[in-house]
């Protein structure tokens, strides 16, 4: 059990580090190589004022007039998005591992505040989950990597919860909890989970396309 | 993944030139058009924006096809590229002649491209645009429909859109003038005055059909006294459906000329007539393709024209309108353009009272001809009938609110919100600011 703990906190998570920090450059160069490539004509278009004011829009919970036409949605979506970045950063046990790796550590959340964040993200999932199931504008559209994408992402939640409760199999728990954590960061650049990346340039262009040519909002 | 219910189908007749054109597809040419289009016209924006759908369907009430049927979610804005593309990338181009057929009657009739749900997209992501590269394979295969087909080809063959023969431009025109100089007696219809303050330009269903829309827009000016001109050859006409099949290679030839004229007569500006798709190929795509920025010239659609004439008091309003208007907002303009303020200024300048319609300015739903849809014909006029009934109940809503008359400052506009009132019996009648400028102003002697 120890040899693959070892591995798993080892080689395994400097792997899902580096494909996570790599995959993003490596997709984020090739975006914009390819944006130069075949339709230059995007980065003249582009305006920070406007991708700013676009994007600084659709952060605002109920900032939109869609994200008020869903407020279910919205709620769900912002306190998962919140608590799915906030959480694995700040969680105290994680912030240790770096202090005993590297020295460096930084505030943490208490670990009530952290496991109700955790339970939060689940219950999300299980809203996403139920909504692909029976939405039909959703369940129209949904394919199953999407499927997918939501398990890879509510894996490191639901066996850290467990892992932390230590409710069964401590050891089996803990190391199936960085397992599918490092599937989740080394997933991201390479699924639809991209829209970490993506989302923001995708936003920024229509923001700007909205504000300097068509003088309109977009939100 | 999961089986979808089925879709709510409007009636719809033969479309012969689509039906010829899907008769002649083989597989090969399928497959290799697809591939071809998708390799060497699109690029980075294409592909981040199939990969970066989350597959949420947020879009969905964003689009009144999908809010008319019911919420069917195959008139969601991502259902319809479901339907579309998502197979054509997946299958790598191997679909069936039936297919195409299918994807050439969403991309062209159940959509358009009004971009409201890049308004509702928390990605922003741009399926008009996504449908329009549907229609450019569409195109390559020879498989627009026949009616809007036919005005590309008249643009090809006339560079207008309504097959409007040499003569038949000028000889409008000085019609036109004669009649008006019944009415004002030194009016001019000015043609080829180089150095003239602004080239006026409509869309060729104005000569072809409403001549009268010449004449109030030149008595318009002439009350302003407005240094105008109109060209007497090619590049009068700033309509453009090639834009809409995706036949780049015919828009990017008229704009050209449009432009040329404008260059040509030396004006500082092109005024537009109250249409909304033009303004999009003027200011919007057709400068893209041929490589500027933004328009090489000034381009002020009749909105913003008539804003500053109203606003610098160059035509004055004898009374206002009495009857109750609303105001549907255009989306090339408005949601293209921003004139939604400059409209209201107009509206509330000319009119006693004004009641909006919800929603309005930006988030104001489309009139469903738009996009081409209505050039596309007979065959579909029930597809934009039934596929806007939410239009029809944002009127209605507005009419028990007291409006009488409805403003509608676009041509396409105009002739769709002209079937769904007539459709759905909502009974309001439907002018451009144009009709009301000339019946208010003050007119010279
Ligand atoms: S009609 Fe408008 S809202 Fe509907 S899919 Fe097309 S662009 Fe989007
Ligand atoms: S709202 Fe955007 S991300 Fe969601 S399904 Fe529609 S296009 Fe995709």
């Amino acid at each position: 059990m120890h040899a693959v703990y070892a591995f798993v906190s080892g080689p395994l998570a400097w792997l899902a580090f580096l494909l996570f920090f790599g995959g993003i450059c490596y997709r984020l160069v090739r975006l914009l190589w390819e944006v130069n490539r075949t339709e230059k004509f995007i980065f003249s278009y582009m305006s920070w004022k406007y991708s700013l004011r676009s994007i600084g829009r659709w952060l605002i919970p109920f900032g939109t007039a869609n994200w008020r036409l869903h407020p279910g949605l919205t709620v769900a979506t912002f306190t998962f998005h919140i608590c799915l970045l906030v959480t694995p950063v700040f969680l105290l046990s994680h912030v240790v591992l770096w202090d005993e790796a590297f020295d460096v550590s930084w505030w943490t959340l208490p670990d009530g505040v952290a496991d109700v964040m955790t339970v939060l993200v689940i219950v999300c999932c299980a809203y996403f989950l139920i909504r692909r199931l029976v939405t039909p504008e959703v369940k129209f559209v949904t394919t199953a990597s999407d499927f997918v994408i939501l398990a890879i992402v509510a894996a490191p939640f639901i066996t850290g919860f467990l892992a932390y409760h230590q409710w069964f199999a401590y050891p089996v728990m803990a190391i199936a909890h960085i397992v599918s954590g490092e599937i989740m960061l080394a997933a991201i650049p390479f699924t639809r989970l991209s829209h970490m990346i993506f989302s923001p340039l995708t936003r920024a262009y229509m923001g700007s396309e909205f504000g300097k040519v068509r003088h309109a909002r977009d939100w | 993944m999961a089986k979808a219910p089925a879709k709510t189908e409007p009636s719809q007749a033969l479309d012969q030139g689509l039906a010829v054109g899907v008769a002649r597809l083989t597989p090969e040419k399928i497959e290799s058009t697809i591939r071809t289009v998708l390799k060497s016209e699109t690029g980075a924006r294409l592909s981040t924006y199939v990969e970066t759908c989350i597959h949420c369907g947020l879009c969905a009430e964003a689009c009144h096809y999908y809010l008319s049927h019911d919420n069917d979610p195959h008139y969601a804005p991502v259902g319809k590229v479901k339907q579309t593309l998502w197979e054509m990338i997946k299958q790598k181009g191997r679909v069936t002649p039936e297919f195409i057929e299918k994807a050439a009657i969403i991309a062209h009739t159940e959509c358009n491209l009004c971009k409201r749900c890049a308004q509702y997209c928390p990605f922003g992501i741009d399926i008009a645009y996504l449908m329009l590269v549907v229609r450019r394979i569409i195109h390559k295969l020879g498989c627009t429909p026949l009616y809007i087909q036919d005005t590309a080809h008249s643009h090809s063959v006339t560079m207008n859109q309504m097959w409007v023969k040499g003569d038949e431009w000028p000889d409008t025109l000085q019609w036109q003038e004669e009649e008006a100089q019944a009415e004002f007696e030194d009016l001019r219809i000015p043609l080829d005055v180089e150095g003239a303050e602004i080239m006026y330009s409509v869309i060729a269903p104005e000569p072809k059909f409403q001549a009268q829309l010449i004449y109030q827009a030149a008595a318009i000016f002439h009350a302003a006294g407005v240094s105008w001109t109109m060209p007497s050859e090619l590049g009068w006409d700033n309509s453009d459906m090639a834009m809409f099949t995706g036949d780049n290679e015919i828009m990017g030839r008229i704009k050209r000329a449009h432009y040329d004229a404008a260059i040509r007569l030396k004006v500082k500006r092109i005024v537009m007539g109250e249409c909304g798709h033009a303004f999009r190929s003027v200011y919007d795509v057709g400068n893209r393709w041929l490589g500027w920025e933004m328009p090489p010239i000034p381009i002020v659609h009749a909105i913003d024209f008539y804003y500053e004439l109203l606003k610098e008091g160059r035509i004055k309003i004898t009374k206002k309108y009495p009857t109750p208007i609303t105001l549907h907002d255009p989306c090339n303009v408005v949601r293209g353009g921003g004139l939604h303020e400059k409209a209201r200024y107009v509206a509330h300048t000319l009119c006693e009272s004004v009641v909006e319609m919800t929603p309005n300015r930006e988030h104001n739903y489309c009139c469903a001809a738009g996009g081409g849809a209505i050039n596309c014909g007979p065959p579909y006029k029930q597809t934009r009938i039934s596929g806007n009934r939410i239009k029809a109940e944002q009127l209605f809503a507005a009419k028990t609110r007291g409006a009488q008359v409805l403003i509608a400052p676009c041509h396409n506009c105009h002739s769709g919100l002209h079937d769904i009132v007539h459709h759905y019996g909502v009974g309001l009648d439907i002018k451009f600011f144009g009709d009301l400028i000339y019946e208010l102003m003050e007119k010279p002697a």
